[in-house]
């Protein structure tokens, strides 16, 4: 919370919409970079509500007498080998890659965010019961953890959300909970406990808010990891399945056959993916460097 | 079989229906009677890694491809002349007129590569450990040998078996792929040997394994088979994932690969390298089976899952699938090209197999309105997550499905789950596979058993009128009662009934250098005589 | 110190325990075994009796509790039991795709730390001008871009243009170093430059920091070549963070491994992970997490280790 312009209160003031734009210029002043990231990410987010009205045509609806078709007017980035627009599938994809990085991170920093607090809050055995069971999913790499829960589970949607949630909990509580125990002594805390307050409300009236700094930076951070995690889970074939719209299944199945004579098919959603990670990283770094240039995330 | 002229080839051809693409200028095989050539070594891909080295307890090509040059086994195919069976280390043979007393020579001189005489004994150990094995030992294909009461060695070059019964298919089992030929004494110490170590009669002599990257063989002297193996020896490199392993054909690290290609990659190799590079095809005895839960409603009532075959357009289907996938011919329950399959004339009697498109989906409707579900309904297609042709068919099928008013998502699966949710009947419909090395009712038909009596039946239904037939081909006297049973089956398994129905069956497709000689495309995976392949210059 | 290096140990066991517990759970879990998967997944016409009979030899016929303990006991005898796929020990399957990921590790963290160090130190020295946007924007699209995607660009750029493809087996080091390099610089290329993003922002921001601190000044003052301050001062108090970041990004190696290895068909341990998992090896798959678990939290201690010992500042608990 080292940075005035950005201050986060439950207090509702009339005023509060004017700050948020105010702060938001200033932030996109001060930060190129990340105003460009936002960017990105607005379009990314309108691309995908609005997919049904600006995709060109159907992406299940397959042809068999335009497969493998090369860019040109009436299909701006080709065709895949069942004669699906390309581009359609890419606008879809982005629905994909949104629903599941936005609920997942949202998941996984918001339960971190819960169990740091009560972590630092409640203090002695419940902390160490809590920090062991977070040093636990800490030890798996990101990856093998999800790998490992996507086999069990099976693909779809769902369990690919699950299995990029489980591993980016801890390291939100991780860091959640280092900010917090700052806040356990401060004396709002202290006063609402001598109020007589029960736990559950210190935690989530008191607490949680004051951590909003860390935890909007890990859950800015965890977007862009959220999305390609997707797609190399879809790319190695442990994702969502086919015909659903998915970048990384795109990549996964005939792009790489087809590769030389429609190169299209690995290229165009390739950039989806960097360039929405890309956006998300961008915003998230500025995010970070505005709230709080010394949380190492 | 010394060396391959257009002639040959074409004679060949006749017999098994393959193609061979000769696709950029002059055939280079008619272009050089040449004789093969001695030497060098062949490197090749493998699409997986062998488990077990026990041919008898394995059921991966992954396995027979690089372990397999290793071994002899009883009798084999002619690869050139396929499915036409010829002794290995059997010299000849002679059936009893009551079809239940196979007698074998044993040619004489066969010796294991430590140096020890092949002889009947081995043949009867072998064969005991596949049909009555050991406790403790596990046999994948002792089903198919239930008709053998025992083995006898009246002496040491004669093996003879008793049969319970007349059996068709029992000759051909003998030229079994799996069955490779150990050697007696090993396998009385510690029937569970060979999987862990190499000790065969044939063509290549073990020299190396490193587990997940290579497996090293090189010329055995002695080999019973004069003049060969042309190549000094092999090296069968394992790459899973189809794209590296089209990369190692098409930089040249790896000359040919002998399970097939996609469409896709042939077409790549080809442009990318022109005559170097010469491409073979022909019919795949595997294809894709619709699964059906019989169990479930509505496909509990045959008019529906008559529907469904109904509404898959095969004949188009053909056309645009076999440009993507594997998916190619249209044909009923055996493999189009063999003798067992059905005339395109009767097959487009059957449900789902007319040309008439139209008339077929109006059809469908029609039974769907009939059996009170006239708006169609939704339903989830399992399928497995290997991209080929899984995926490309269940895009497909979703697609045609739709076009009668049926709404299916699309589930794909590990196949640990995948093959689970199938045996618990945890699924409305699925996509299941079936690959058999040769073409004989008797492996084709096991799918549509009774489920209690097939474990590849994944359907959930019993028909004994089924079981019945098929226990009757299996007796048939002669080829043309046997073929009246089977369009019988067929009828009621496909058309009547529609439990479970094919799809399309798949194409082979092996694009390998041109300097790869010898190699001659059979519609099985299962098979590769090493020893008759030599490298030109 | 002593004794917080002892603490630090000791309770390593109780977290690889729990990793353990988990993975195994998940893993049983999981409906469908590796006979199924054997068995259905090959098409084999096999009857239920000799399912039974394989699943009896690999031990999964006994209950959960047995199955467990025994895996236990044998880790505590170091006897980690055999692989259910090969049948062979799975300390000799690890073994001998070891070399290759530890060698690519090796190679990526070199490449992450020539790419991170002097981008870092320029975008640092050229703070806000159109030098240090172009390192943060090339640092950030190296967590963008997917490595799978790199490493597939990489393969095809060679095939389509050269007509060439690095060697498909591996080669130690020792026997043929050209060889052995041709295979591997490319993936490590395409996992280093992933790995060095976050190493490039954190020696952008140490050296930031280390630039405003009171003995660069005085050394400037004192007239020292602007060289002599970079390299002797400066770079030596950037170092430790990135250090640390390269340590902690371990994960990233990890991950980076498992993906790259299969676009490459490199023969190593995250080849033999994903292999495992969809043949539902338990035995391969549990040793690996463990060993993977194991060299995690092993390299976070080592990088503590490091830190306490480099900082004073930081108290022993």
């Amino acid at each position: 919370m080292a940075n005035a312009n950005f201050q986060f209160n439950t207090t509702s003031t009339p005023s509060r919409l004017r700050r948020w734009i105010e702060a938001s210029l200033r932030f996109a002043g001060q930060r190129p970079l990340g105003a460009a990231g936002a960017l990105i990410i607005l379009i990314m987010i309108l691309t995908a509500l609005l997919a049904g009205l600006i995709a060109p045509y159907d992406p299940l609806g397959t042809d068999y007498a335009a497969m493998l078709q090369a860019p040109s007017s009436t299909h701006w980035f080709g065709t895949d080998s069942f004669g699906r627009d390309v581009l359609t599938r890419i606008i879809y994809g982005s629905r994909t890659a949104l629903w599941v990085g936005f609920v997942s991170s949202f998941l996984g920093a918001t339960s971190g965010a819960l169990i740091g607090v009560a972590s630092a809050y409640f203090g002695g055995r419940v902390d160490l019961m809590l920090q062991r069971g977070m040093d636990l999913l800490l030890s798996f790499p990101l990856i093998i953890l999800a790998l490992v829960v996507v086999a069990v589970l099976g693909s779809g949607v769902t369990n690919i959300i699950f299995a990029i949630t489980v591993p980016m909990l801890p390291r939100c509580a991780l860091v959640v909970r280092s900010s917090a125990l700052a806040l356990r002594e401060m004396p709002f805390v202290e006063a609402a406990r001598a109020l007589g307050f029960g736990p559950t409300r210190i935690i989530l009236r008191h607490m949680l808010p004051n951590v909003m700094a860390p935890y909007l930076i890990m859950l800015t951070a965890f977007l862009g990891q959220a999305i390609l995690l997707e797609a190399s889970l879809s790319f190695l074939g442990l994702g969502v399945s086919e015909p659903q719209a998915a970048w990384g299944l795109m990549l996964r199945g005939a792009a790489v056959e087809f590769a030389e004579r429609a190169p299209w098919m690995a290229i165009y959603p390739g950039i989806a993916i960097s360039l929405s990670v890309f956006a998300f990283n961008l915003f998230g770094d500025s995010l970070r460097d505005a709230l709080d240039p010394k949380l190492r995330v | 079989m010394k060396h391959l002229t257009k002639k040959s080839i074409k004679a060949s051809v006749t017999g098994v229906s393959s193609i061979l693409l000769l696709l950029f200028g002059l055939p280079l095989i008619a272009a050089q009677p040449d004789k093969p050539r001695a030497g060098g070594e062949l490197v090749f891909a493998v699409g997986g890694t062998p488990p077990s080295f026990d041919g008898h307890r394995e059921t991966t090509f992954a396995m027979l491809h690089p372990v397999s040059p290793h071994y002899s086994t009883l009798l084999r195919f002619d690869l050139f002349n396929y499915p036409k069976i010829v002794g290995d280390v059997a010299e000849s043979w002679s059936v009893s007129k009551d079809g239940l007393t196979y007698t074998f020579k044993i040619r004489k001189g066969i010796k294991f590569h430590d140096g020890s005489q092949l002889t009947s004994r081995d043949v009867k150990a072998t064969y005991e450990k596949i049909i009555f094995p050991p406790k403790g030992v596990a046999s994948a294909r002792q089903a198919y040998y239930a008709m053998v009461d025992k083995i006898e060695t009246p002496d040491i070059y004669t093996v003879v078996f008793y049969l319970k019964r007349p059996s068709s298919s029992f000759l051909a089992n003998l030229a079994s792929p799996w069955n490779f030929i150990y050697k007696a004494e090993i396998l009385d110490k510690d029937p569970r040997w060979y999987e862990k170590n190499i000790m065969g009669s044939g063509p290549f002599v073990f020299v190396e394994h490193v587990p997940g990257s290579h497996w090293v063989g090189k010329k055995n002297p002695n080999y019973f088979r004069k003049g060969r193996p042309y190549l000094d020896g092999y090296r069968a490199v394992f790459i899973r994932d189809t794209a590296p392993r089209v990369a190692a054909i098409r930089s040249g690290q790896a000359l040919i690969e002998f399970r097939g290609f996609s469409p896709a990659a042939r077409d790549d190799l080809v442009k990318a390298l022109g005559n170097k590079i010469v491409v073979q095809e022909s019919t795949w005895i595997c294809n894709l089976t619709v699964v059906i839960n019989n169990e479930k409603k509505p496909f509990d009532d045959p008019r529906v899952r008559r529907a469904l075959t109904l509404a898959i357009d095969r004949w188009e289907g053909s056309k645009a699938l076999s440009k993507i996938s594997l998916m190619k011919y249209v044909g009923g329950l055996f493999r189009p090209e063999s003798q067992f399959a059905t005339p395109e004339a009767e097959l487009v009697k059957l449900a789902g197999f007319g040309k008439d498109i139209e008339a077929s989906r109006k059809e469908a409707r029609r039974l769907l309105k009939e059996a009170g579900v006239p708006d169609g309904f939704s339903f989830v297609l399992k399928n497995r997550n290997i991209k080929e042709p899984y995926e490309a068919t269940g895009v497909f099928l979703i697609d045609q499905w739709r076009q009668i008013g049926l709404n299916v998502s699309h589930i794909q699966q590990e196949g640990g789950p995948y093959f689970n949710d199938f045996r618990q009947g945890n699924y409305d419909a699925g996509i299941d596979f079936n690959c058999d090395f040769m073409d004989e009712p008797d492996y084709q038909l096991l799918k549509f058993l009774s489920s209690d009596k097939s474990s590849l039946n994944y359907g959930r239904y019993k028909d004994p009128i089924l079981d019945d037939l098929y226990e009757k081909q299996g007796r048939a006297a002669n080829l043309k009662e046997r073929l009246k049973l089977l369009r019988q089956f067929e009828k009621r398994a496909l058309d009547e009934q529609a439990y479970q129905f094919h799809v399309l069956w798949w194409q082979k497709i092996n694009p390998h250098w041109a300097k790869v000689k010898g190699f001659k495309i059979v519609p099985s995976h299962y098979f590769m005589h090493l020893e008759d392949i030599w490298l030109a210059e | 110190m002593r004794q917080y290096i002892f603490k630090r140990l000791l309770l390593m066991i109780p977290t690889l325990f729990g990793v353990a517990v988990l993975v195994f759970l998940m893993l049983r879990v999981a409906p469908g075994d590796i006979v199924e998967m054997k068995y259905a997944g090959t098409g084999a016409f096999a009857p239920k009796e000799v399912l039974d009979l394989e699943r009896a030899q690999l031990g999964l016929d006994k209950p959960l509790w047995h199955q467990f303990i025994s895996w236990m006991w044998g880790i505590v005898r170091l006897e980690f039991g055999n692989s259910m796929w090969t049948g062979r020990p799975v300390i000799h399957e690890i073994a001998i795709r070891l070399e290759l990921s530890l060698q690519l590790a090796l190679m990526a963290t070199i490449v992450a730390i020539f790419l991170s160090i002097p981008l870092g130190i320029l975008a640092a020295l050229k703070q806000d001008t159109w030098a240090d946007y172009f390192v943060r924007v090339f640092s950030i699209a190296g967590l963008a871009v997917p490595s799978f995607w790199l490493g597939i660009l990489i393969i095809l750029g060679f095939l389509i243009i050269f007509q060439w493809l690095p060697p498909l087996t591996f080669t130690s080091f020792w026997e043929d170093p050209q060889a052995n390099l041709t295979q591997l610089i490319w993936p490590a290329l395409a996992v280093g430059y992933r790995y060095s993003a976050v190493a490039t922002r954190m020696t952008r921001s140490a050296m930031l920091e280390v630039l405003r601190e009171d003995y660069i000044r005085t050394a400037r003052a004192k007239g020292l070549r602007e060289k002599t301050v970079l390299v002797r001062h400066a770079l030596k108090n950037a170092v430790m963070p990135v250090i640390t970041v390269i340590g902690l990004e371990f994960a990233f190696l990890v991950g980076g491994l498992v993906v790259t290895e299969q676009v490459f068909n490199l023969n190593g341990i995250g080849m033999l992970f994903v292999e495992s998992i969809t043949q539902r090896d338990y035995i391969m798959v549990q040793t690996l997490v463990l060993l993977i678990s194991f060299v995690f939290i092993f390299v976070n201690f080592v990088v503590d280790l490091i830190n306490a010992v480099m900082d004073p500042r930081i108290r022993y608990q």
